[in-house]
């Protein structure tokens, strides 16, 4: 059996600069901070994210708050295109698009999970009402089913996908409490390349199996080292 | 301004039935749970991944893994449930929500609601206000009936004959709750349904853009417990 | 608030004959025996019913052994027009086909799995490969996305979802244990009228709300009392 436990830096060796990466969380609840940490650290940039918005940024709660997942990044400067359906939260990138140095993508944000679903269950594609009629129907294909108008939502793919469990075990299968989960259990496996960063890492068989939620087969690296969030 | 916000939140608790599922925008629709009529329980889903969101915590109280979609700290109800964002946006997108109780910049005389982006001004995102008035069974706006603009100390209407900025969504509002009034959208155009005894027929017609038809039925906006 | 919890009579009081309704389970495990008993104490009759398959036929372990799942709906007679992945395992909707008594209507099972959710989730459909150039993509719309030639499965709406919950609490959420999940978490929800029977009924709050993996909000009605399998 592969061993899938790595350290932060070894589990994105080959993230280079300009690829395009998910980062689960929503605004940083649920997003894998010691990755998001190991980016920084490893100096990749011009980065695609895909994620439900940035994060958080910096002195959310006080003035010596760190950003907070995908807002550590653009912190950073690193992120030059980003997918999201709500980015208001943080001003880098109304910033960076009115200074010309980001694009953002928006997506519903229920399309958004779908569009990252589909990829990683080999879908084509689905067919939502949402966005009929508006800004987000731009450039998709629309398609009249029994008399009533959908949008073409197209999967959407990554090179890596950055997840956060609370517990994992070493073959990959892992749970998220709570509000947690968000787009944990849709990005892992969405990308070429999926990795988890867990809060507890357990031996297969230690835990009732039902407990997990995601399966590790949709897993390939695994770091452990997830700290609780800090308010 | 926060008494006109408490009335439109008093009056919006009055459309919801025991046992509705609901989705609460954050600010004013948020307030609408604190006023529900006596017998009335509610789940009230919370996008980012959960049914049964029970209000604001204590500092110090929180439970860090449970927020809501603002990013706020929240207390969950014994019966919670939490699940992934494409279950979530399942659950709204495939009218398992029974209403929804958003704010609006503009709605219209065919429902039609713009409540997402100023372009050139405001550039949030929708996040996932399109799947919530696209999916719930009933979308309710709660808002001042006029935008009120602090430099010019002018107000202008938000309920218009056709919204001029971007669209949330086509043709998903069913009721408009002001301070002024209350106001059905129908297949033949908006009908002012209740009047708050401050104002008059004429007041309400002189605020809003839209054509209003006033009900025969025209009842007193009523907020009594 | 609204009290969801019926006897098994009470909550297919509105099933009328010539109804359509789902039926989770695989080979009958995970399928709510005590609701297929209603139905045929009711004597409903003529439906169309959507299932993974057939159930298990009379005599499937032991000479004395009744049928289970959906085949007590076939032994009974009741099913007009079947919609499955797989009958094989029972003769009766072969026999049913030739004797002209039965349609069936075949559907890939993975397929059939995203037009459950697409039902229940709001999607107009999805666009697979699965199927493509097969029998299955007979009078089905082929859309071509990005050079990849697709089918579009189209959502499946029922009358009433019988779905089993290994524990349920009184609001409706519930979880299913190991492999009697299949089409559980994805029925219930998925029709106008959503019925779960449990094995075990808790209070809401009792247990670890985590524990659960299905919202009470997909279901409407709840029934106490099924059984654990007999082999």
């Amino acid at each position: 059996m592969t061993m899938k436990i790595r350290t932060a830096q070894e589990a994105i060796a080959g993230l280079k600069d300009g690829m395009t990466i998910m980062v689960a969380g929503f605004l940083g609840t649920g997003s894998p901070e010691i990755l998001m940490d190991a980016i920084l650290e490893k100096g990749v940039k011009h980065l695609t994210v895909i994620g439900n918005d940035g994060g958080l940024p910096r002195g959310w709660y006080n003035e010596y708050d760190t950003p907070r997942g995908i807002g550590k990044l653009l912190d950073a400067g690193a992120v030059d295109h980003i997918i999201a359906s709500h980015v208001g939260v943080n001003p880098l990138i109304g910033k960076g698009i009115i200074a010309g140095t980001m694009e953002c993508t928006l997506v519903p944000q229920g399309s958004l999970a779908e569009k990252i679903r589909a990829d990683n269950f080999g879908l084509g594609g689905v067919l939502t009402p949402t966005g009929v009629g508006t800004l987000a129907a731009e450039g998709k294909m629309q398609i009249e089913i029994d008399g009533k108008m959908y949008l073409l939502e197209k999967p959407l793919h990554a090179d890596y996908s950055f997840c956060r469990a609370s517990i994992c075990d070493d073959f990959g299968n892992f749970l998220c409490n709570k509000a947690t989960k968000n787009y944990n259990y849709l990005m892992a496996g969405a990308a070429d390349h999926n990795i988890v960063a867990t809060e507890r890492l357990v031996k297969a068989g230690e835990l009732d199996p039902d407990t997990f939620q995601h399966s590790g087969v949709l897993v390939d690296m695994i770091v452990e080292g997830e700290k609780p969030w800090q308010i | 301004m926060a008494d006109l916000k408490t009335r439109i939140a008093k009056r919006c608790a009055k459309e919801f039935k025991d046992g509705y599922v609901a989705n609460l925008g954050i600010g004013l629709p948020t307030m609408v749970s604190s006023f529900l009529p006596e017998g009335v329980h509610i789940t009230i889903q919370s996008e980012n991944g959960f049914t049964g969101l029970e209000g604001s915590v204590e500092r110090g109280d929180e439970n860090v893994e449970i927020i809501n979609a603002g990013g706020g700290y929240v207390k969950a109800s014994p019966r919670v449930n939490y699940f992934d964002s494409a279950t979530s946006f399942g659950i709204i997108r495939g009218g398992h929500v029974d209403a929804t109780v958003l704010g609006a910049m503009q709605v219209d005389e065919q429902g039609n609601l713009a409540n997402w982006i100023i372009p050139g001004k405001m550039y949030a995102g929708m996040g996932g206000a399109m799947d919530l008035v696209v999916g719930a069974k009933e979308v309710i706006i709660t808002m001042l009936h006029q935008q009120f603009n602090k430099k010019t100390g002018v107000s202008k209407p938000k309920i218009l004959k056709e919204c001029n900025l971007p669209v949330t969504a086509l043709g998903v509002v069913d009721l408009i709750i002001t301070e002024m009034c209350v106001i059905k959208v129908t297949d033949e155009g908006l009908l002012l349904t209740e009047l708050h005894h401050d104002f008059t027929v004429e007041d309400v017609v002189a605020a809003t853009e839209a054509h209003l038809t006033v009900s025969p039925d025209l009842k007193p906006y009523d907020i009594s417990e | 608030m609204a009290n969801k919890i019926r006897t098994a009579l009470e909550a297919i009081a509105g099933l009328q004959d010539g109804m359509t309704i789902m039926v989770a389970g695989f080979m009958g495990t995970g399928t709510p025996e005590i609701l297929m008993d209603a139905i045929i104490e009711k004597g409903v009759k003529h439906l169309t019913v959507i299932c993974n398959d057939g159930g298990l036929p009379r005599g499937w372990y032991s000479d004395y052994d009744t049928p289970r799942g959906t085949g007590k709906l076939l032994e009974a007679g009741v099913i007009d027009h079947i919609i499955a992945s797989h009958v094989g395992l029972t003769p009766l909707v072969g026999q049913g086909i030739i004797d002209d008594t039965m349609e069936c209507t075949l559907v890939p099972q993975g397929s059939l799995v995203e037009k459950i959710r697409a039902n229940n989730f709001g999607l107009g459909g999805v666009l697979t490969p699965t199927g493509v150039g097969t029998i299955a993509a007979e009078g089905k719309m082929q859309i071509e996305i990005d050079g990849k030639m697709y089918l579009l499965e189209k959502p499946l709406r029922a009358d009433y979802s019988l779905c089993r919950a290994s524990v349920c609490d009184e609001f409706g959420n519930f979880l299913c244990n190991k492999t009697t999940k299949n089409f559980n978490y994805l029925m219930a929800g998925a029709a106008d009228h959503n019925i779960i029977a449990t094995e075990r009924l808790v209070k809401a709050g009792e247990l670890d709300p985590d524990t659960f993996q299905h919202s009470g909000v997909l279901v409407d009605m709840i029934v106490e009392g099924e059984k654990p399998w007999q082999i």
